[in-house]
């Protein structure tokens, strides 16, 4: 049987909607199929909150300049280098049209968030987050004559030779079979599967949250890896951030963050220190402390702060523990009570002169003496009340996924596969071989939607 | 007040503060962003400032079924009226009003009743035109005490509302900025400018700010109105009927009209809306004034065209008792709205100078 349409999308995200209504705009028939509910629907972009873009001078909310140079310096930074510069550069590139053409097709930006002036250069906010993005989107999708199926959930693309020949997906408890020209991946990374994650991760796996969507559970990208479609990156390999340990297992989404680490001592279940909390601001911290706790005995850390750094950092969804004593709150977090008062106490002993303490920049304020060391913001810990939180690992996305090249088109091991495209989380490792940069996700989910929508739709034409 | 609903609210307000994807939006979200507990005081001034646009509740990833469950604008919708009710004087007759569009009507028929009675018995004394059937001096009997005792009633709830508010003493610079906010219908607006989402779920439009300026204006026309006859009758010695081109006349039909089509386009909208985005308790009480207003409007744009014939006495205790009820139910039904918000509006920008100056 032969489609009605052009192209298929797999997905309902940024990069989906990106992709879908680039190709809609030129001419192509359009069907999105998204395996969330409509209540659900935008996979993880429905967490997001900003884009981060290159700019010459102001650009929207966005203010001075932000050169490739230093975007693309910023992400060896967090990769370690561990990039590929043709992909980076094309992403970072190609941000600063992204911008108007966002604004064009309904997404509207507000200025930086407080609490989060340190992105007003670099990151574009959503007015109203990214759920907001993805209403637009999909309305302006609607408009171009884009078919949506919610509840589509793809079970197989039929890789024959070099081209995908037929898509299957079950919906309302029906398989339907579909034979569009061209096909769009763009459905996310595995994280929502934990065993996948488990086979990658070992059995710490099973204490992860997943901070965004529960329907990113990698069925296409597993179906693709199976028939040989070339992949890239490492499986343990995710944007992980350190999260209020009470979050619930999906879709904790940005209220579980705690920004409070600067300000504290982070120990493990053992009641011993584990690494600087204080190595740099934490906007370039947050994204490295999912791994350091997952390396943890049972996968969690616990955050101690005193009553001088409470009002610090920006309010979470789930109020601190608190008590007067090390003691007690020691035993509402189930940690060895004089263990962790000797902690403290060589800690507290390790602090020098606090005069020079400024919450917002490194202030050298640190330790000496002690290992791990304290580098920034080190006060000691005296003031009662005392605050704890526990900290889990709280998975974004996963990098393992599929390789692409400058026109977003998926290959194997004989070559390019003619009709298939990638876009989104779902080929991200293909540019972010470890750590992460806000707003990048978006960014490389706009740009390489937009250009997996014009080469299908060109191929399709 | 019913601790549930303001504990709800707060519970709602803490995510709303660890999330902050709202703050381009309104009035709202600065405010909420500036605390970090909330009073109960801290829940009403939020649910004042709240004009229930539902940006946020379409924007927001926290909405059922997710397990956080919010529904801010409905959250605070439901404070809202509540304090509305536990603020106004009387308050049990605001609790009896607001939630229920049944008793509206009914007090608008008594309101009829009583004015056709009035002029039955008293009638005209000699009078010309509207005073042939209802004299000048016992509409002003009649008018001058429902006029005055909603004023009082206002501002024993203005009062008691700036208490729980823990409002200061206000300066012209907190008067101009919150009047600016009303007469833009800012809040209606979204940070973006493109409207709120009221009748089509996520789809932003005008609609519902533009008939609310529509309603608001033409109301103040028509006041404007009565007050220019007010003026012309005692200090000009000028009576009614007043002529097409007298200033009443000028004032009155614009600002009927637009009353008329206000609230006609307000009422289709409400229609149109998702009830559960907003008190559905009150969703009568709502209703209830719309119409109220709307047949305040209608009777008095149709009253000068059949002026002359024999429905005039009936279509005149129609439109004065619409009128009389609708004075007498301004402190407990929607119409109170208008005064707490630019209460809310006027300690916000107090707390915003406050801020600002820390």
């Amino acid at each position: 049987m032969t489609s009605q349409y052009d192209i298929a999308v797999i997905g309902g995200g940024n990069a989906a909607l990106c992709a879908a209504m680039t190709a809609a705009e030129s001419g192509a028939r359009v069907l999105i199929l998204e395996t969330a509910p409509k209540p659900y629907r935008g996979g993880n972009s429905r967490h997001t909150r900003n884009f981060r873009c290159m700019h010459s001078g102001s650009l929207g909310p966005l203010v001075d300049d932000y050169s490739e140079e230093e975007y693309f310096n910023d992400l060896l930074k967090v990769t370690a280098g561990k990039t590929n510069e043709p992909l980076a550069r094309l992403a970072i590139r190609t941000s600063e049209e992204c911008l108007p053409w966002m604004e064009a097709h309904g997404v509207r930006f507000q200025p930086s968030l407080s609490g989060t002036l340190s992105l007003a250069r670099t990151n574009a906010f959503f007015m109203g987050g990214g759920k907001s993005l993805v209403n637009a989107y999909y309305r302006t999708a609607e408009g171009l004559g884009i078919d949506v199926i919610y509840e589509a959930h793809v079970t197989h693309l039929e890789l024959d030779g070099d081209r995908i020949a037929r898509v299957q997906y079950t919906h309302e408890g029906q398989d339907h079979r579909i034979e569009p020209k061209a096909v769009i991946v763009a459905s996310g990374g595995f994280q929502a599967d934990t065993d996948w994650l488990t086979r990658a991760w070992g059995e710490p796996a099973k204490n992860f949250l997943i901070r965004g969507t529960p329907y990113n559970r990698g069925v296409v990208l597993a179906d693709l890896l199976d028939q040989g479609v070339s992949q890239v990156g490492d499986p343990t390999q995710c944007h992980a951030v350190a999260i209020d340990g009470r979050a619930p297992k999906f879709d904790g989404g940005i209220v579980t963050r705690l920004d409070c680490v600067p300000f504290s001592i982070v120990v493990n279940k053992h009641a011993e220190r584990f690494y600087d909390e204080g190595e740099d601001v934490w906007p370039k911290r947050y994204a490295i402390w999912g791994r350091l706790v997952a390396n943890q005995p049972d996968q969690v850390g616990y955050v101690i702060i005193d009553a001088k750094s409470l009002e610090l950092f920006m309010p979470s969804v789930f109020p601190p523990l608190k008590a007067d004593t090390l003691e007690d709150l020691a035993g509402q977090m189930g940690l060895p009570a004089d263990r962790l008062r000797t902690t403290v106490e060589e800690f507290n002993a390790a602090c020098g002169d606090t005069s020079a303490f400024h919450p917002t920049e490194l202030d050298n304020v640190a330790t000496h003496g002690i290992e791990p060391p304290k580098t920034n913001w080190a006060r000691p810990i005296t003031e009662p009340p005392f605050y704890g939180y526990s900290l889990r690992t709280g998975v974004t996305f996963t990098y393992l996924g599929l390789k692409v090249d400058e026109n977003a088109r998926c290959s194997t091991a004989n070559g390019p596969i003619r009709n298939l495209w990638a876009a989104g989380e779902t080929m991200a490792g293909s540019i972010l071989g470890q750590g992460y940069l806000a707003g990048f996700g978006m960014t490389i989910g706009t740009v390489f939607g937009r250009i997996a929508g014009r080469e299908a739709s060109n191929y399709a034409a | 007040m019913p601790l549930d609903l303001i504990q709800e609210a707060r519970r709602q307000a803490e995510v709303c503060n660890a999330c902050r994807y709202c703050e381009g939006y309104c009035s709202v979200f600065p405010a909420l962003h500036r605390e970090r507990f909330f009073s109960d005081g801290d829940i009403t001034q939020l649910a004042n400032l709240c004009h229930n646009c539902r940006g946020c509740y379409y924007a927001c990833q926290y909405t059922a079924p997710h397990e956080f469950d919010l529904n801010l604008p409905r959250a605070l919708a439901e404070v809202r009226r509540e304090s509305w009710e536990d603020h106004a004087w009387p308050a049990p007759v605001a609790r009896l009003f607001h939630t229920n569009g049944t008793l509206i009507a009914a007090a608008c028929v008594l309101g009829f009743a009583l004015l056709f009675l009035a002029i039955r018995a008293i009638g005209s004394a000699g009078g010309e035109g509207f005073y042939a059937a209802l004299s000048h001096n016992a509409m002003v009997a009649i008018f001058a005490p429902a006029f005055l005792f909603p004023l009082a009633s206002l501002a024993v709830s203005l009062r008691r509302y700036w208490k729980t508010v823990g409002g200061e003493s206000i300066h012209l610079s907190h008067l101009t900025a919150a009047f600016q906010m009303v007469a833009k219908m800012k809040d209606l607006a979204a940070g973006h400018g493109d409207g709120c989402n009221f009748e089509e779920e996520d789809r932003f439009s005008h609609a519902r700010r533009y008939a609310h300026q529509l309603v608001m204006f033409g109301f103040l026309l028509c006041f404007a109105a009565t007050s220019a006859g007010t003026v012309l009758h005692y200090i000009f010695d000028l009576h009614a009927p007043y002529g097409i081109f007298s200033l009443p006349k000028l004032l009155g039909i614009p600002g009927g009209l637009m009353l008329v089509c206000g609230t006609a386009w307000m009422a289709k909208l409400k229609l149109a809306a998702d009830r559960h985005v907003g008190d559905q308790s009150a969703w009568g009480g709502e209703m209830g004034f719309i119409l109220l207003l709307f047949l305040v409007a209608t009777s008095g744009l149709v009253l000068p065209v059949l002026g002359g014939t024999d429905l005039m006495p009936i279509l005149l205790a129609l439109h004065l008792g619409a009128v009389l009820s609708f004075f007498l139910l301004t402190p407990f039904t929607k119409m109170a709205h208008g005064f707490y918000r630019l209460a809310a509006l006027i300690r916000d920008a107090q707390a915003k100078g406050q801020a600002e100056s820390t």
